[in-house]
Parts: C-alpha cells; structure tokens; sequence
C-alpha cells in the first residue's frame, strides 16, 4: 500500500513535513504520493472536522438524514437516479442501502424550512423518487470518528515513570 | 532512647537505594507547565480501549464487587491458558497451573517471596527493570546482576550468563523484550540460554509483557523450549499490549508446586485481585486483538522514526525488536548520561530518563519511550538535536 495512504487511514492531521518524518521519506516524495493518490483518485480532498455548536458565530446549520426509495432502472439500475440527487449541493453524503429503502441521503441546510423545501420540492419531485421520510438530526455525539465534548482523561499519565 | 522514627525502619528496607526514576520524577515535576515533552514514561499513550473499559462499567453494573477466587477467575484463567498455548505455544491447565495477580510486579514479588530462602542468589540481566534488584533484597536474597551490552544490542548471552554465575544461584529473571533497552533474544540465543538453566538447575522467572510488542520476527518464550517449561515462570500480564497499566492485572503461569506455593503467599497477602479488572481482562484476551495489532503497527513506526532520528543526531541506537523504549548512547556528546538528561530537560524541556536508574550498566544510555504521538515525537527530536549541536555549557 502506498505508505502515505496508511497514515491517512489512521486518522491523524499530519503535515506534510510530519507525514515525510513518519514515513521516512523526503517532502517531495510524500508530495508525489499525495498527487498520485489524486491523480488515483483515492484522495477526493480534505475537510476539517468541526463542532459549530461551540461556535456561535456561525450561522446556524440544520442536517438530516433522508430514506428516499426510487424505482431502478432498466440497464443502469439505482446508479444514474443516485448520482443526479448527489449533485445537489445541499447533500453531503449519499449511499446506496439493503433494507427497507434503497438511497440514504445526508442533507443540509440553513433551516428547517430551507431543508424540508429541498425535500418537498426537489428531492421528491425528481421523477423515479417514490417516496422519503425525512429524520432530523437533534445533537451530535460523534462526528467522523470524534468524540464531541467529553472529557477524556488523557492527560493523567505520569510524566516519568518506571 | 532515640526518638528517630527511622529506628523501627526495618535494616533491608533502609538500606534499599532510593530509585533514580524517582529522583528523575521529582526534577521533571519541578518543570510543570513549562511545555515539557516526556519520553520518560513507562506506558502506553493509547487509553484502554473503549469496549474493554465498557466491559468493565458493565462488570460494576451486574454488581461484581466480591472478592473471586484466590487464583482469579476461572473464566478468566481459561482465556490466558488458551491465549499462552496459541501465542506461546506452551499449555498450561487453568485449574492449577495459572494464577492471576496485581500486575506482573506482584506475580514477580510471590514468586521471589515463595522460592527464595534468605542468602540464595538470583540472576538478572542488567539494564533492568528498576525493581528487579530491590525485590530481590527484600526477600533477603542476593542479586547477581549479568551485563548486556551494546553490541548485542542488548540482548542476554550465554556467555556473559556463564561469567556471571557463582555457587549458589537458584533463579534467573529475564525480562524479554527488556524495560529499558528493548533488547530481546532471538530463539538460537535463548536455545543457549536455556541449555546453561538446566545444566545449574536454575529456576527462570520469565516476565514477557512486552511479547505483543515484538516488531520484527515472532517472540520465543523461553517456557517453550524443550525442557524448560517445568523450570520456567511465565509472567505475563495486560499493562503494555492492551493498554491498561492503570488496571494493575497480570498473570503468572508455571507447575502446579510452583503456582501452589506462590499461591500461598497471595492469598495471605493479596486475597485476589480487582474482580473488575478481571472483568475487563477477560473482555481484552476475547475481543481485543484487533486493538493490540492497531497499536503495535503505530508503535512500530514510532520506533523507526525515533531511532532514526537519532542515528542522524549522532546518538548511536540499536533498533530494539520489542518494547516502546529506545535505549542510544550518548557517549558520542561528551556528557555522562545524567548530566544529558537533566542538560536536556533544562535547556530544551525534553524529559528522558538516565540509563542508570536501571543499574550500573545502563550509564552511558538513556531511556527514551517512544509511546507518544508522531507530532511530539517529531518536536522532541528536533528538539534534542538542537541540545546535542549547541555548544556545552
């Protein structure tokens, strides 16, 4: 496996500089796995991970989890209806799911009305969507691996010990 | 009359050294606040994970608070039988031939107290651990320490074991991989060590916690080798491979007689240990495998950077096999291995820990514990590179 990739796998917010250290390797090779992975299209981008309920200066962000079931097609099955709902902005994440529905779809937007809007008029009009039920995030706990807002005692370790 | 409340300290116990770590801790806790990076612990960076502390919350909810048997759960010594034959391969009998204790330094505390009379002489390999010489005093017994060198990148040979030996050497402690130097000893060298055992009729107490921790090669317990199993103590416990040093649970495995008598002086003094430790610990040795191998392949490329880091500083290091410690000479900088590790501490708020405080033949080294995350590996490297180019003062 690529080394670079490895350690993106664990998680960590390594620099470049940090990542070349780790892996043994010079910066400019780390920067060329990096451009591989892209060019791979394996690395898509990066995001930060954020907790804006401690941030009040930003504008109030409102995510739901949508159930949407569509009728597949003849030859391309549940891909070309799915790729369309993913292109809107307002989803963040789109999957194909077994079960009782077939596409769950994160959404978000300013407000409430702004993402029931979306669903009442974009969403559910798009022709093949059958139906969707619509669940509204009330608080997060854990966001892609991070936990929000608990006091984790990791700092009790001694600083010299046997 | 003297009115020195040291006149009821009993004479051994006075005359025990006051450990170097602790003179260590107590500098280091002088620098609070100041932003200094400790590679001077002896444990784990990685908290205990989530589903083996979740074992444990559970444990309390069901209302285990009582005291388990002597020799610990049975559920619990199945598992650590079971997981010795598959990682070990050496079987031992759940019933009689496993007992759980307070840590491996507990299990190493019975084993001296229940095996030693006063005057017999017990060998160890030195740099080591920091209490293996002082256990051995308290049971009024004589350390005999072995050296290991550099050049071996410290592991234990027969040769230097022959050297040592004198009349009167009844057991031998080994602690492979080793706290401080990361020095272990493949299967030829341990076949040698094992042929010197059984021609003195020594008893081993074999303390492997950091067998999980073995980056290149597989570990080779001495207890596996033909023949030694009846004179070997396996001590192994759940501190470094799982991450629970807070936990204080361990284990040690032998012959009945043996794990008998140790058990004798348990139950006087220990009873059992936590119930809810062993809760947790079952939970480990059942479903905590993929955690140990998560943190063992971290720690592996932890130990490449900081060895080679410090090769290219010019503190010469072997690239221990097992452990998370690195143990480099500091000859090379012209300083003893106290005045770099205060020097260090002072000037560029690294903490490590002298060679010394783990005997006579760790001076010239320092201990470095690479079990901290790659950012503050990576300062602390800079860092210590700085200290080592600047001109002395």
């Amino acid at each position: 496996m690529n080394p670079v990739l490895k350690l993106l796998l664990e998680g960590g917010s390594l620099t470049t500089a940090q990542i070349a250290q780790v892996a043994g390797l010079s910066v400019s090779e780390v920067e060329q796995h990096l451009e591989q992975l892209k060019k791979d299209k394996i690395l898509l981008g990066w995001r930060p991970v954020l907790d804006l309920s401690r941030e009040a200066a930003t504008a109030a962000t409102v995510r739901a989890v949508i159930e949407v079931k569509i009728s597949p097609e003849r030859g391309g099955g549940f891909n070309r209806l799915a790729e369309r709902l993913a292109r809107f902005d307002e989803v963040e994440s789109c999957y194909l799911m077994s079960g009782g529905y077939d596409l769950l779809v994160f959404v978000k937007g300013a407000s409430l009305q702004k993402v029931a809007g979306f669903v009442s008029e974009k969403l559910s009009t798009i022709e093949g969507v059958l139906s969707t039920s619509t669940h509204f995030m009330l608080r997060c706990y854990k966001d892609q691996g991070f936990l929000l807002d608990v006091g984790e005692a990791t700092t009790t370790r001694l600083n010299v010990a046997p | 009359m003297s009115n020195d409340p040291k006149r009821w300290v009993a004479g051994h116990v006075a005359a025990l050294p006051k450990s170097g770590i602790r003179d260590f801790f107590e500098l280091v806790a002088k620098m609070k606040g100041q932003d200094v990076i400790s590679l001077g612990v002896g444990e784990p960076d990685f908290v205990t994970p989530w589903n083996i502390r979740e074992a444990a919350i559970f444990a309390l909810e069901r209302g285990k608070t009582y005291y388990t048997s002597n020799l610990g759960m049975i559920e619990l010594r199945r598992a650590i039988s079971t997981y010795v034959t598959e990682h070990f391969g050496v079987d031992y009998r759940p019933e009689d031939q496993v007992i759980v204790t307070v840590g491996v330094s507990e299990a190493l505390d019975l084993a001296l107290r229940a095996f030693c009379n006063p005057g017999d002489k017990v060998m160890f390999h030195q740099p080591c651990y920091v209490s293996y010489h002082p256990s051995i005093s308290l049971v009024h017994a004589q350390g005999v320490a072995v050296p290991t060198f550099a050049k071996d990148n410290f592991a234990l040979t027969a040769e230097a074991l022959r050297a040592a030996w004198q009349p009167g050497c009844k057991v031998l402690m080994l602690n492979l991989p080793c706290n401080p130097t990361g020095g272990t000893c493949d299967r030829v060298q341990l076949e040698a060590i094992a042929a010197f055992c059984r021609e003195k009729d020594l008893l081993v107490l074999s303390d492997e916690i950091y067998s999980e921790l073995t980056f290149e090669g597989t570990h080779t317990s001495i207890a596996s080798l033909p023949g030694m199993a009846e004179r070997t103590i396996f001590l192994h416990g759940f501190s470094k491979a799982f991450a629970m040093t807070g936990w204080r649970l361990g284990y040690a495995c032998g012959p009945a007689a043996l794990i008998d008598a140790m058990m004798k002086v348990h139950q006087y003094t220990m009873l059992c240990a936590s119930i809810i430790a062993q809760e947790a610990a079952l939970e480990a040795l059942t479903r905590g495998w993929d955690s140990v191998l998560m943190m063992r392949e971290q720690y592996h490329r932890r130990r490449d950077l900081v060895v080679r880091r410090f090769n290219e500083i010019g503190l010469k290091c072997h690239s221990p096999r097992g452990s998370f410690y690195a143990f480099p000479s500091v000859a090379a900088t012209g300083r003893n291995e106290k005045d770099f590790a205060s020097g260090l501490l002072l000037e560029q708020k690294v903490a490590v820990v002298p060679g010394s405080a783990f005997g006579d033949n760790g001076v010239g080294h320092v201990r470095a514990c690479f079990a901290t995350s790659y950012e503050q590996l990576i300062v602390a490297c800079d860092r210590i590179e700085r200290f080592v180019q600047a001109p002395q003062k």
